[in-house]
C-alpha cells in the first residue's frame, strides 16, 4: 500500500528531506538486487528515464530511476531550492513542488486563508496527478511545524483539502510543536489555530516537541564524547545520524533532530513495507489507537537511540529496549506516559525479535502502567523482520495516553497570555476570511479536547465496576 | 473425498502453509510402522483428500488463498514452491493491496461484497476439481480484520453456494493480552456469524499452544512459526486419513462428515476443542517411549480437568459421583462436561487400546447415550514420526471460560462505546453488535447448563 507524504513549510521540508534520504538508505541496505519491489513502491516510483513515464512495475524489473512520491510545498523558496540543488535533486520533479517567494511571515492566517485560497487549484491538480501514479493509495502524511505560518496554516489547509478530495484515504500528521522559548512570538496563535484543524480533520497526529528532540541529541552527544562507549557505537545506528545516506557531506544544525523524526516515520511504515510474522499496517494503527474520533494524538518513542558495534544481543539488552520505550527520555514530546492513563498502546518491533520476547516484556511492564478500565489489555503489536540500518532490532511505541494533556494546557496558556492583550491580533484579522471568531472557536476546540482528557483522567484509579452482562432467557 | 481449504488473512495463510507442509512431510516419511501396502493406501488417501497432481508430478494443494494485502500470500506461495515436495496453484489466490485494518466491518461489509465473485470463482474451481467434494475447511484468526470479517462473510457465501457441503471453521483464538486492541470486538462478531453458517468451529488458542512450545517443546525464543507448526501437527493428527468405522479396513471417505456426525449432535453446540498428545521436540522423539495406558489416562484427565497439555494436569478433578443428576449443583466445580468426544489413535497396537474410561456416562451431559456421545478412530499407520499418538476432539465446556472472558471484555468496552465509530464507519451498527452479543450469551448459557 502506498503513502503520499506532504512536506509543508520550512520545518516540514527539512524533515522531509531527511526522511527521503534515510528511506533511500534503508531500502538500499535491504534491496541488494536492485529490483523495484513492493517495499520500494510504497514511497518511490520507478521512472523509465527514456520515456519519462513509469518504468518496470513491481517485481518486473530493475530500478531505473527512483522518484519519491511526495509533494513539497513552501511559500518561501530557499529550503526547497536547496533540496533541488543538492544530492536529492533527482528524486523530485517539478510536478511535485509548489513554492512562492515571500513566505507566510509566521502568520497562520496568511498560510491558511491567503495562500490556501490562492494555491488551492494548483495543489489539487498536483495532488491528483501524484495520486494517479499510486496503485493503491492508503495514507497521506503531512509533515509540518505548528508554530510558523506556512507549515501551520497552509499545512492544515492541505489537510482539509485532502479530506474533501480523498475522504477514504487516511490522514496522518507529524506535527512539530513549538517549545516555550520559541523565538516566534506568535507561535501560540499559529499552533492553536492549527490544533482546531487537526482535531477535526486528522485521523492520527504524532506530536513532536523540539525540546525532546534536542534532549535526545544532547544525550547522544554526551554519550559519544564521554569516551566510555563512544568508539564502539555504530555511526549509522544513531537515531540522529545521516551516516551512509546521500546527504552526509552537508550536515546542518537541525539535521540531527530532523533525523529522529525521519526515523519515526520510517519505523511507523516499516511493517507496511517489509515482511514480518505479524504485520501492522497504517490503517491498523488508526483502528486500534483511536477509540474516540477526537482523541487521536499519539505519543511516540523510539528505541534504541544507538547500537554498539558488538552485535551480540543478550535477552537483557532486548528487554532494556522495551523498558526504555516507556521512559521519559525516549518520548518525542515532553511527557511521562508511565504516570498518566493509557487508552491504548502499540508496539512495533523490527528485527530479530519473536512473539515470546514481545509477550514476556508486555507481561513485565504491564503492572507498572495504568490502562483505562475498558481497555485493560489495550496492546496492539507488530513484528517486522527487517531491522533499521545499523541495528539488529528496534522498537517504536505509540501511546494514546492522557500525558499529552500538559502539552495542550501549556499551549492554551501561552495562547491566552497573548490573546488577552490582543497582541499581534491585527496581523491576523487583516487577512481576508479571518475573524475574531476563528480565534475563539480554536481555543474552544482546544479546551474541549483538554476536557475530554480530564474526564478520562478522572476515572484513573477509581473503583472498577464492570457493566452487567446481557441476561438470556434460558 | 476431497477437502478444499480456504486460507484467510495473515494467520490463515501462515498456518495453512504449515498444515500442508506437515501433511506432505508425514506421507513422505517412512516411519509409518506399517506394511508398504498400508502406507501406500494412506498416501493415496491423503493425496486425494488434500492435493491434486499436475503433469510435473508435484502435488498441488487444494486450497484458495485470500488476503487483503499481498505480502503474506506472496511469501506463502514462494516458500511452498521452493520446498520441491508440494506447492500451491499459482492461480488459486486472491489479494488486494490495502488490508482490512483489523476492522471486522471493513472485512465483512466492504471487502466481502466487493470481492465475493472473485473469491467464490476460485472456490468453485477448486470444488469442481474434486472428484467428490467432502467439504470445506477455512483457516482464520478472530482477532484481525480479514480472517475474521472477510472470513465470516466467505463462510456465509460457502453455505449459500454449497448448502449440502460440510463446513468447518478452524479458528485461532488470540493471546489474551492483546495482539490487537479491538480483538474482542472482532472475535464476538466473528463467532456469532460463524455460528450461523458453519457446521462446527474447531478452535486453537494461542496462549495454550504457546505454553506447549515453552514447556513441552523446550523452545527458547518462541516464534509464530513455532506456534503454527504445533497447530499444524495437531490438525494433521485429525485430518490425515483414518479408519472411522470399526472393522472397515478402508480409510474414511467422508472425513468432515464423520467428524460432524460424531461431534455435533445439536446445532446449539458447535465449539470443538482439540488436544493432542504426546507433544515433544522432534529431536527428543527417538529417545522417548510412551505407553497407551499412560497416554489414555492423561488424555482423559486432560478432558475432565480441561488441561491444555499433558503437564500440570489437575489430578484432583473427578467426575461427579454416579446417581447425581447432571443438572445438580453438586457437580464438582472445574469439571469439564462433554456433549460428545472423539478420540483418534494412530500408531502401534492401536487396536489393543482400552478406551472404556472415555465411555463413562458421568463425563457426559444426560441427553445423549454415552455410546453415541463417544467415538474412536483407530489407525495403525503412525503419524508424523510419533510411534503412538492420541488426539481428542471434544465438544465440551473446554471453550466456555475463554468464550465468557472474550464476551465479558468486549461487553465492557462496548459499554463505553470505545472504537464503535470505527465500525459504524463501515456499516456495522450498534444493533449488529447487540445481536452478536445475544447469540454468544446464548451459546455460553447452553454450555454452562450442560
Amino acid at each position: 500500500a502506498v503513502s503520499l507524504p506532504f512536506a509543508v513549510g520550512q520545518c516540514g521540508n527539512q524533515v522531509g528531506c531527511r526522511f527521503w534520504d534515510l528511506a533511500l538508505r534503508e531500502h538500499a541496505a535491504v534491496n541488494k538486487k536492485g529490483i523495484y519491489d513492493e517495499a520500494l513502491s510504497s514511497f518511490f516510483r520507478n521512472i523509465d528515464t527514456r520515456s519519462g513515464g513509469d518504468g518496470p512495475g513491481i517485481y518486473k524489473g530493475k530500478i531505473c530511476s527512483l522518484k519519491a512520491r511526495a509533494l513539497l510545498i513552501d511559500m518561501e523558496e530557499s529550503v526547497v531550492n536547496e533540496i533541488l540543488q543538492g544530492p536529492l535533486r533527482d528524486v523530485f520533479d517539478s510536478k511535485q513542488l509548489i513554492t512562492d517567494v515571500s513566505g507566510s511571515g509566521n502568520n497562520w492566517a496568511v498560510g491558511h486563508k491567503l495562500y490556501g485560497y490562492q494555491y488551492r487549484e494548483n495543489i489539487v491538480e498536483k495532488l491528483r496527478k501524484n495520486a494517479e501514479h499510486c496503485d493503491c493509495l492508503q495514507c497521506f502524511f503531512i509533515i509540518h511545524s505548528m508554530g510558523g505560518g506556512t507549515g501551520s496554516g497552509l499545512g492544515t489547509f492541505v489537510l482539509n483539502l485532502l479530506e474533501d478530495e480523498f475522504p477514504e484515504v487516511y490522514r496522518f500528521v507529524t506535527s512539530v510543536y513549538p517549545s516555550g522559548e520559541d523565538d516566534v512570538i506568535t507561535s501560540p496563535y499559529n499552533s492553536v489555530l492549527a490544533m482546531k484543524e487537526l482535531n477535526e480533520h486528522a485521523d492520527c497526529v504524532l506530536p513532536v516537541e523540539n525540546e525532546s528532540l534536542f534532549e535526545i541529541v544532547n544525550k547522544i552527544n554526551q554519550m559519544i564524547n564521554s569516551g566510555k562507549l563512544g568508539s564502539t557505537v555504530k555511526q549509522n545506528s544513531l537515531v540522529t545520524s545521516s551516516a551512509g545516506s546521500v546527504k552526509t557531506l552537508q550536515e546542518k544544525p537541525f539535521d540531527a533532530m530532523n533525523n529522529i523524526v525521519a526515523n519515526l516515520l520510517l519505523n511507523l511504515t516499516s511493517s507496511a513495507r517489509f515482511e514480518g510474522s505479524l504485520n501492522m499496517d497504517l490503517n491498523e494503527i488508526s483502528m486500534n489507537l483511536v477509540p474516540f474520533p477526537r482523541l487521536h494524538y499519539l505519543v511516540s518513542s523510539l528505541t534504541p537511540l544507538y547500537t554498539l558495534a558488538d552485535v551480540n544481543v543478550p535477552s537483557r539488552r532486548l528487554d532494556q529496549m522495551f523498558s526504555d520505550a516507556f521512559s521519559r527520555d525516549h518520548q518525542l514530546i515532553q511527557a511521562d506516559p508511565k504516570h498518566s492513563l493509557y487508552l491504548a498502546c502499540a508496539l512495533l518491533v523490527r528485527g530479530n525479535v519473536q512473539v515470546s520476547d514481545l509477550r514476556r516484556n508486555i507481561e513485565r511492564l504491564k503492572p507498572s502502567l495504568h490502562f483505562v478500565s475498558w481497555n485493560q489489555e489495550g496492546w496492539k503489536t507488530g513484528l517486522c523482520s527487517v531491522p533499521p540500518v545499523g541495528h539488529s532490532h528496534s522498537l517504536l511505541a505509540l501511546a494514546n495516553n492522557t500525558c499529552v494533556k500538559p502539552t495542550f494546557i501549556e499551549l492554551k496558556e501561552r495562547f491566552m497570555k497573548l490573546y488577552k492583550k490582543k497582541a499581534h491580533l491585527h496581523h491576523y484579522l487583516q487577512i481576508d476570511g479571518m475573524e475574531q471568531s476563528c480565534f475563539s472557536e480554536a481555543v474552544s476546540s482546544l479546551s474541549d479536547l483538554i476536557e475530554e482528557y480530564n474526564e478520562l483522567d478522572a476515572t484513573k484509579g477509581g473503583p472498577r465496576t464492570d457493566p452487567s452482562r446481557l441476561k438470556i432467557a434460558v | 473425498m476431497s477437502i478444499v481449504t480456504v486460507q484467510l488473512g495473515q494467520c490463515g495463510n501462515q498456518i495453512g502453509h504449515e498444515v500442508f507442509h506437515s501433511l506432505c512431510s508425514d506421507i513422505r516419511g517412512t516411519h509409518g510402522l506399517c506394511s508398504r501396502k498400508e502406507n501406500q493406501s494412506y498416501q493415496d488417501a491423503c493425496k486425494e483428500r488434500f492435493f491434486w497432481e499436475q503433469e510435473s508430478g508435484v502435488p498441488v494443494a487444494r486450497a484458495v488463498l485470500v488476503d487483503m494485502e499481498p505480502k503474506v500470500i506472496s511469501q506463502t506461495l514462494s516458500i511452498a514452491a521452493r520446498s520441491g515436495c508440494w506447492k500451491y496453484n499459482s492461480q488459486s489466490h486472491f489479494c488486494q493491496k490495502q488490508g482490512s485494518g483489523n476492522n471486522w466491518a471493513n472485512g465483512y461489509s466492504v471487502h466481502g461484497p466487493r470481492h465475493k465473485e472473485s473469491i467464490m470463482n476460485l472456490v468453485q474451481k477448486e470444488a469442481e476439481r474434486c472428484d467428490r467434494l467432502g467439504g470445506f475447511v477455512t483457516i482464520m484468526s478472530m482477532a484481525g480484520g480479514t480472517g475474521s470479517g472477510l472470513g465470516a462473510f466467505v463462510t456465509r457465501c460457502l453455505r449459500d453456494a454449497f448448502p449440502a457441503s460440510f463446513i468447518l471453521n478452524h479458528v485461532i483464538w488470540p493471546y489474551g493480552t492483546g495482539e490487537v486492541i479491538v480483538q474482542n470486538y472482532n472475535s464476538v462478531l466473528t463467532l456469532a456469524h460463524l455460528y450461523r453458517s458453519a457446521d462446527a468451529l474447531l478452535v486453537h488458542e494461542n496462549d495454550a499452544i504457546h505454553k506447549i512450545c515453552a514447556q513441552l517443546m523446550n523452545i527458547k525464543h518462541i516464534s509464530f512459526r513455532d506456534v503454527n507448526q504445533v497447530i499444524a501437527h495437531q490438525l494433521g493428527s485429525v485430518f490425515q486419513p483414518a479408519h472411522t468405522t470399526e472393522g472397515d479396513p478402508n480409510y474414511s471417505r467422508n472425513p468432515l462428515g464423520d467428524l460432524m456426525e460424531t461431534l455435533v449432535p445439536h446445532p446449539e453446540f458447535k465449539m470443538l476443542g482439540l488436544r493432542s498428545i504426546p507433544q515433544i521436540a522432534e529431536n527428543s522423539l527417538p529417545y522417548s517411549t510412551f505407553s497407551w495406558p499412560g497416554l489414555i489416562k492423561h488424555l482423559r484427565q486432560m478432558l475432565i480437568a480441561n488441561a491444555q497439555m499433558e503437564e500440570g494436569i489437575d489430578w484432583q478433578v473427578r467426575p461427579p459421583p454416579p446417581g447425581s443428576s447432571s443438572h445438580s449443583t453438586k457437580k464438582p466445580l472445574h469439571f469439564n462436561t462433554s456433549v460428545a468426544n472423539l478420540v483418534i489413535l494412530r500408531g502401534k497396537d492401536v487396536h489393543t487400546v482400552d478406551l472404556g474410561s472415555f465411555q463413562d456416562p458421568s463425563l457426559y451431559t444426560s441427553w445423549l447415550n454415552p455410546q453415541d456421545a463417544f467415538n474412536a478412530w483407530r489407525t495403525p499407520r503412525a503419524f508424523n514420526k510419533y510411534e503412538k499418538s492420541a488426539s481428542l476432539v471434544s465438544n465440551s465446556q473446554f471453550l466456555l471460560k475463554p468464550l465468557d472472558s472474550v464476551v465479558g471484555k468486549a461487553w465492557n468496552m462496548f459499554a463505553s462505546k470505545a472504537y464503535i465509530h470505527q465500525y459504524t464507519k463501515f456499516g456495522i451498527e450498534e444493533e449488529d453488535f447487540l445481536d452478536s452479543f445475544t447469540t454468544l450469551e446464548q451459546v455460553i448459557s447452553s454450555y454452562t447448563t450442560l
